[in-house]
């Protein structure tokens, strides 16, 4: 495929060469070259850190490249800001979401747009709003406010937005990490189609291989800020790819599953049900057990009430209605039932829900044990250099990448906060494991680690409870799946009979 | 005179609610921009009694009461252009600024307007709607002001400028989430300038009609909360004009409700029914305050939401 500047039917092909960019001392993008060819859907892999995002930013113009050039269609432009790439016809979905949550999606729309009218005629646009939605494959109601809209349909609304705005380079950035397999299949499926017809050329960043090898035509891979690779999608394996992303570093093995027979039951939940934020029911009538020696599965798109259900479970939110027994005694949440039965927790976004930000490593790791002896005299008298000892040899052995025990905890990046997280919890020998989506946004190696470490509880006989927005993930770990939607437990499988397909449908609601 | 009974309690509360509820109008549709814009401005209160103080002072020394209230409204915008510089430095609290905002523009009144204690000012005339009526206390009640007829009017506008026009929508997508204003290519920190130094007018012509009109003196225990009631009455209103409206009009009733029991003789609990705009503001706070569930409406940028 020769590289095509500008497709007749409009697409455009886009050349960033050469492009670096410092922060600091450090290179996040050290003399990187992408040509994405107009009209086809491109690829951009690489694991965390390896300077996708920075590379994207730099063509949006959020970063000023230190050097480099940037050619859209036929010729080199200068792109101080995302106003001048949108003027360009360069368009981005980021993956946080950029939509104004309590406006309306008619508003939204509107917002968007270089020229908003000083005075907007609502019944005007309103028709052209639905006129424009017509033509489209999918469709967002006009007059919702975005905050009452679903996660999938929020994703849908940020490509419609930039398919509203006439751009003909689209951007994504992890475009499908909220939808459901068979939604993700329908919006890949879509701009595919567009790029297939010449109208937009698609660049998304992405490590979902699945998705690469379905969609993409070609991949450009990234390794720590560098340039690690490019070719065809037809010519490549995953294998080839992942290879490209981690260079010759071997990826550790995961812990095997042991046969170990299921024991007592360890978690029992009986009719639960917990108000949102809102006020709403978020979970409703849901049962659950599980036993010892095994790690049960909890699928679901996320805001479909997994993170309320893992928050009573932590004692953050109060639960409206039903029982928790843990290891067959009532369980209220409270520090001394924990430390009873040896229950520990990682919920998600760890740094928001399970650590003090401005309190040093070593004081977030003794959390659980900051009282006891020899962290304390007396349950009141602390002793700051048995935590500080403790600490450093959890950080050696969980290779937490840290300044020092000292460093406040919220200066580490995301994927050391875990492992810090996840050394506190699993220090003391656990009997009942929560977990909560503890992989997202780290790379490969830390994955594979993190894991381990969860089977490894279950092989030494912890009842697991894995909540988890990713399905590789629960087919890799748990032996039962059960697929959560709108509060409720809809569908039970035993791993080893699960179909993705069916769970998808479940995801959605079918 | 006659006397009405309790039919002039009802009567007195309404003029009252006329009457006192204009400067919760201006002060709350001021602050209710504000916060739609994502920070609160707690320094009203402040610009409030500044405004006041130059009202009065401008309509004695050029005798334009218009032109005081003027000035009152340019004497407020700089006190929000104020608060949003110093809000737009990094790590600073708007809470706290307001605070000290509030303090300082009530001290710098108190100051400046030492001269004006004394003298009287030329006042805003009133416009005669009782003439139907041989009540004198109907006229009384049915004299009102322009400055309340412009509040009234006020609110729709405002909510047809939040919902109509471009600068309403930037306003609202600033104040409810500053990312995705910035990768629209706003200046959020500009915006909120415009909004605040906007509300801090509104606010100054609040203040300017307590001087002028209504009690229509200057002096140091002018203003009683009312700025600071605002604030609370904008959370009541849910953040809509229209309510802003009613809710003002809600606050200037209770306040009307301690001088209009006693006009008919109940003097006892005289002080209790003067406190009712203030215990109806802790009334509000805890019927609409809830640990479990957020406030709907809310602006998401607002440092008391997030």
């Amino acid at each position: 495929m020769s590289f095509l500047r500008t497709h007749p039917n409009g697409a455009l092909g886009l050349e960033a060469v050469g492009m670096t960019k410092r922060f600091g001392g450090m290179a996040a993008l050290d003399d990187v070259t992408c040509r994405v060819s107009a009209g086809t859907f491109h690829a951009l892999l690489g694991e965390n850190g390896a300077g996708k995002s920075t590379l994207v930013k730099c063509v949006m113009g959020y970063y000023h490249a230190d050097q480099g050039q940037i050619a859209v269609g036929e010729q080199e432009r200068a792109i101080a800001n995302p106003k001048d790439a949108h003027a360009l016809g360069v368009g981005m979905v980021y993956q946080h979401f950029t939509l104004v949550p309590g406006m309306t999606v008619a508003e939204n729309l509107v917002l968007s747009r270089t020229h908003v009218p000083a005075v907007v005629d609502w019944a005007a646009e309103r028709k052209a709003l639905e006129a424009f939605m017509a033509g489209m494959p999918f469709r967002v109601p006009l007059t919702v406010p975005v905050s009452a809209l679903a996660a999938g349909e929020k994703q849908k609304l940020e490509i419609l937005k930039q398919l509203y705005l006439k751009n003909r380079f689209l951007i994504l950035d992890e475009p499908t990490s909220v939808l459901t397999p068979g939604e993700a299949d329908e919006v890949l499926g879509l701009l595919r189609r567009m790029t297939r017809e010449g109208k937009l050329t698609v660049l998304t960043i992405t490590h979902k291989f699945r998705e690469v090898m379905a969609y993409a035509d070609e991949v450009t891979v990234l390794r720590r800020g560098r340039f690690a690779g490019t070719g065809k999608v037809a010519d490549l394996t995953p294998a080839d790819m992942a290879e490209m992303m981690i260079g010759a570093k071997e990826i550790p093995k995961g812990a095997s599953r042991l046969a170990t027979p299921l024991g007592e039951p360890r978690i029992e939940i009986a009719g639960l049900k917990a108000l949102n934020d809102g006020g709403l029911a978020a979970v409703e009538d849901l049962d659950l057990t599980v036993r010892a020696g095994e790690i049960v599965g909890i699928a679901g798109v996320s805001g479909n009430g997994q993170r309320e259900l893992v928050e009573v479970l932590a004692g953050q939110r109060p639960p409206a209605a039903g029982e928790i027994k843990v290891c067959g005694e009532r369980y209220a949440a409270t520090r001394a039932e924990m430390k009873r039965h040896r229950l520990c927790l990682l919920p998600e976004e760890p740094l928001r829900n399970a650590c003090v930000a401005r309190m040093s490593v070593a004081e977030n790791m003794s959390f659980r044990t900051f009282d006891d002896p020899p962290n304390a005299r007396g349950g009141w008298w602390l002793n700051g250099a048995a935590m500080r000892g403790a600490a450093r040899e959890l950080i050696q052995l969980y290779k937490v990448k840290t300044p020092g025990p000292d460093a406040p905890i919220g200066t580490l990046s995301g994927g050391n906060v875990q492992r810090a997280v996840l050394a506190r919890e699993l220090a003391s020998d656990v009997r009942v494991l929560i977990v909560a989506n503890p992989c997202f946004g780290l790379d490969f190696a830390a994955v594979a680690d993190i894991r381990s470490q969860i089977m490894q509880a279950r092989n030494r006989g912890a009842a697991v409870l894995l909540v988890s927005e990713d399905l590789d993930e629960l087919f890799e770990l748990a032996d039962r799946i059960l697929v959560m939607f709108d509060g409720h437990l809809v569908h039970e499988t035993p791993t080893t009979q699960a179909d993705i397909g069916v769970i998808g449908q479940h995801m959605a609601g079918h | 005179m006659e006397d009405l009974g309790w039919w002039g309690v009802a009567l007195a509360v309404l003029a009252g609610a006329i009457r006192v509820s204009t400067p919760f109008l201006f002060v709350s549709l001021g602050e209710l921009l504000t916060e739609k814009s994502g920070r609160i401005n707690l320094g009203l209160e402040g610009t409030l009694v500044m405004g006041a103080m130059s009202a009065y002072a401008i309509s004695y020394m050029t005798g334009s009461p218009w032109l005081g209230v003027l000035v009152a409204g340019l004497a407020g915008a700089l006190f929000g252009v104020l608060h949003a510089l110093i809000c737009g430095l990094p790590r600073v609290n708007d809470i706290a600024v307001g605070i000290a905002l509030m303090l300082l523009g009530t001290g710098l009144a108190f100051f400046l307007g030492k001269a004006f204690i004394q003298p009287q000012a030329p006042i805003l005339p009133a416009i005669e709607f009782g003439w139907w009526s041989d009540l004198p206390q109907v006229r009384s009640a049915l004299q009102i002001n322009v400055l309340f007829i412009l509040g009234v009017l006020l609110a729709p506008f405002l909510l047809w400028v939040l919902t109509n026009t471009k600068w309403g929508l930037i306003v609202r997508t600033v104040g409810d989430s500053a990312d995705a204003a910035r990768a629209m290519g706003y200046s959020v920190n500009l915006v909120r300038l415009a909004a605040t130094a906007s509300g801090g007018f509104l606010a100054g012509i609040g203040g300017s009609f307590l001087s002028l009109y209504y009690p229509g003196s200057w002096n140091e225990g002018l203003s009683s909360g009312q700025g600071l009631m605002a604030v609370a009455l904008v959370i009541f209103a849910r953040w809509q004009p229209i309510r802003c409206l009613g809710a003002a009009l809600l606050f200037g009733g209770a306040g009307a409700l301690g001088p209009a029991l006693q006009s008919v003789g109940v003097t006892q609990g005289y002080y209790l029914f003067n406190a009712a705009p203030y215990l109806l503001t802790l009334v509000i706070m805890i019927a609409t305050c809830s640990p479990t569930r957020t406030l709907t409406g809310a602006p998401g940028e607002l440092s008391i939401t997030k």
